[in-house]
């Protein structure tokens, strides 16, 4: 099935094209990257199609059978990833041509490079060859970060290059480590390998696996590893911000990968061994991150924080490694995705507004298009913060009722319960000053709109639809979910599929 | 051998955390070469150590195995790659704010007026 390579291909020739024929000609490149997005969300429906009755597909790159050569494997999850990356990046990139994409060079172009970067990493069944989609879909991710420079945006941009480069390394050691002990990166073959380690191997794989989940959980903005993410997605274009949104995502999607399939029940004594550190991290990510909505003095830092809050609230769920918790964790991801774009979409209108006072949460001059962009950001701050009638809610409440049987279930409960209130005190607090206060005061003489509204404006809406349709759908979203988790707990099929006979697991 | 392949993995580790922690792009670009040079040399020997052993399988004989050589080869190509990244960003970060330190001021006061 040659259909598994073209999410990587399409972008990849896309980019390409953009770089050498279109660099000078802005609405050519408009034009290819349309065209190229809206083919990759085409294509990414019909694998999920594939993908939902439940078989899984691999594709040998060069023909080389696995567990020589590298494959690409499409189950369940990496298909739903697919189509929310592809979604996303549509609307994002709706959004940004309106003016955005014309503020430096060679924006489509590294948008391209991100979403190839993005589908390998969530379609390749190969520990090394995700180390290289990583460093495709971040050395495109520092590009856009700064696109449109600004020293405070380039510093920025610096620190986020430093920390991940170190990650790499990480990375590379920790690769270095699961190779010499089991002589596989195969995520298939590495399944097979670890339950047969001799146990004097055991502290070496041990922390081969643990320093993977370092290094994801680095991209996945865990605390302690946090730090870099509100600095790095507040001082980005804001629809850079939005298209970051998935990216966080990328480390929480290689955890589940990691410990369902490798270090999964089949594992013997290192079976979840994630599960210990995971949790407490996952439960100290929620408040700091919802703590930081409250103390943001900037729009799109309150936003951040509230990222790295719903990356906690994603890997509690993560954490408790039940079938139930996780095809929750599924749904929030794909909330928490959609909300965080469209809230930093609506960041970004309102400081394209406010000539004088950006994004700073302060009573500033007012602005045009109050009423609109309010409406917006009220809709966005509900599903971020998890009220009903968005997907922020029944995304919560599946989680909640997921950890109803777990042992530290009071912990689950009240931080996630307290901090709703707190990301709720935040976004209200955030909405009058920006919308009311600033709406009682006298109008900024410069203050216009923007040339072009109706598109940016149809971008987030785009998103907030999606995250609606998620509520009313929620039944269908969940059938499919929890045949996700059933499918990624039981990994003999994946095994099967990738390794086939010769894998010595029929 | 063994002795002084981990001496130098540690060494370069070393100095490598100790460089990226300074406070000057600089020496943080130095920092992070060494660590790539470092995790370089830690990857050749995760397929074992071996002597003057080609990395192809023959007849009876000893063999070196080639997989590690190819991961390392590709992880020189980017890092070579990464390095040249952070040297043209911290170069233009040096030209734009007229200082070359890393550690800037928290998130909220960076760019009060972003998306301008």
């Amino acid at each position: 099935m040659h259909g598994i390579v073209l999410p990587i291909l399409l972008p990849a020739i896309a980019a390409s094209l953009i770089a050498l024929v279109a660099h000078r000609d802005l609405v050519l490149a408009r034009t290819l990257s349309i065209a190229s997005t809206v083919a990759l969300l085409l294509v990414a429906i019909a694998l999920l199609d594939a993908a939902d009755g439940g078989s899984i597909a691999t594709y040998a790159l060069g023909d080389w059978p696995a567990p020589f050569g590298i494959v690409l494997v499409l189950d369940r999850l990496s298909a739903l990833m697919l189509v929310l990356t592809a979604g996303l990046a549509l609307a994002v990139l709706l959004y940004c041509v309106n003016a955005w994409d014309a503020r430096g060079r060679h924006f489509h172009a590294l948008f391209q490079f991100q979403l190839m970067g993005l589908n390998g990493a969530f379609l390749t069944g190969d520990f090394f060859n995700l180390f290289v989609f990583f460093e495709i879909l971040l050395i495109a991710s520092y590009g856009l970060a700064v696109h449109g420079g600004g020293a405070g945006r380039l510093r920025a941009g610096l620190q986020y290059v430093v920390v991940n480069l170190v990650g790499s390394t990480l990375f590379l050691f920790a690769v270095g480590l699961l190779y010499g002990v089991t002589g596989t990166l195969n995520m298939a073959d590495l399944a097979l390998k670890v339950p047969v380690v001799a146990p004097a191997e055991h502290a070496l794989l041990r922390s081969g696996a643990l320093l993977l989940l370092l290094v994801f959980a680095l991209k996945a903005a865990l605390v302690p590893l946090h730090f870099w993410l509100p600095g790095t997605y507040a001082n980005a274009p804001g629809p850079v911000a939005a298209l970051f949104a998935v990216l966080t995502k990328v480390g929480a999607y290689a955890i589940i990968r990691l410990f369902t399939l490798a270090f999964g029940e089949g594992a013997g004594d290192l079976a979840f061994l994630a599960a210990p550190w995971l949790m407490p991290a996952a439960l100290l990510t929620l408040t700091l991150g919802m703590f930081g909505v409250l103390a943001a003095r900037r729009l799109a830092v309150m936003i951040s924080f509230a990222v790295v809050g719903s990356m906690g609230t994603l890997l509690i769920a993560v954490a408790l490694f039940t079938p139930q918790a996780l095809s929750a964790a599924l749904y929030y991801l794909i909330h928490s995705t959609l909300a965080a774009g469209a809230f930093f979409l609506v960041a970004d209108l309102v400081s394209e507004r406010r000539p004088a006072d950006g994004d700073a949460l302060a009573a500033g001059a007012a602005f045009t298009q109050t009423g609109t962009v309010g409406a917006l950001f009220l809709l966005a701050a509900i599903a971020m913060a998890g009220l009903p009638p968005l997907s922020g809610f029944v995304g919560k409440l599946l989680i909640l009722d997921a950890a109803r049987d777990a042992f530290n279930r009071n912990w689950i409960w009240s931080v996630m319960l307290s901090t709703s209130l707190l990301a709720i005190v935040g976004f209200a607090r955030a909405g009058s000053l920006l919308f009311w206060k600033s709406g009682a005061l006298a109008r900024h003489p410069d203050a216009q709109a923007p040339a072009r509204t109706a598109l940016p404006i149809a971008a987030v809406g785009l998103l907030l639809t999606a995250s609606a349709a998620l509520t009313v759908q929620a039944g269908p979203v969940n059938r499919y979910l929890e045949a996700t988790a059933t499918q990624l707990f039981a990994p003999a099929a994946y095994i099967d599929a990738v390794l086939g006979a010769e894998g010595g697991n029929e | 051998m063994e002795w002084l392949v981990a001496t130098a993995v540690g060494v370069l580790t070393a100095s490598g955390v100790y460089l990226v922690l300074r406070g000057r792009s600089f020496p943080v670009v130095l920092g992070l070469a060494l660590l790539s040079y470092a995790v370089n040399v830690f990857l050749f020997a995760s397929g074992r150590l071996a002597v003057d052993l080609p990395p192809v399988i023959r007849e009876g004989g000893q063999y070196t195995d080639p997989l590690p050589q190819a991961l390392v080869l590709t992880a020189i190509v980017i890092s070579f790659g990464m390095t040249a990244v952070t040297v043209a960003m911290a170069i233009r970060a040096f030209l734009e704010s007229g200082s070359e330190r890393v550690d800037a001021p928290a998130a909220g006061d960076a760019d009060e007026a972003s998306g301008r």
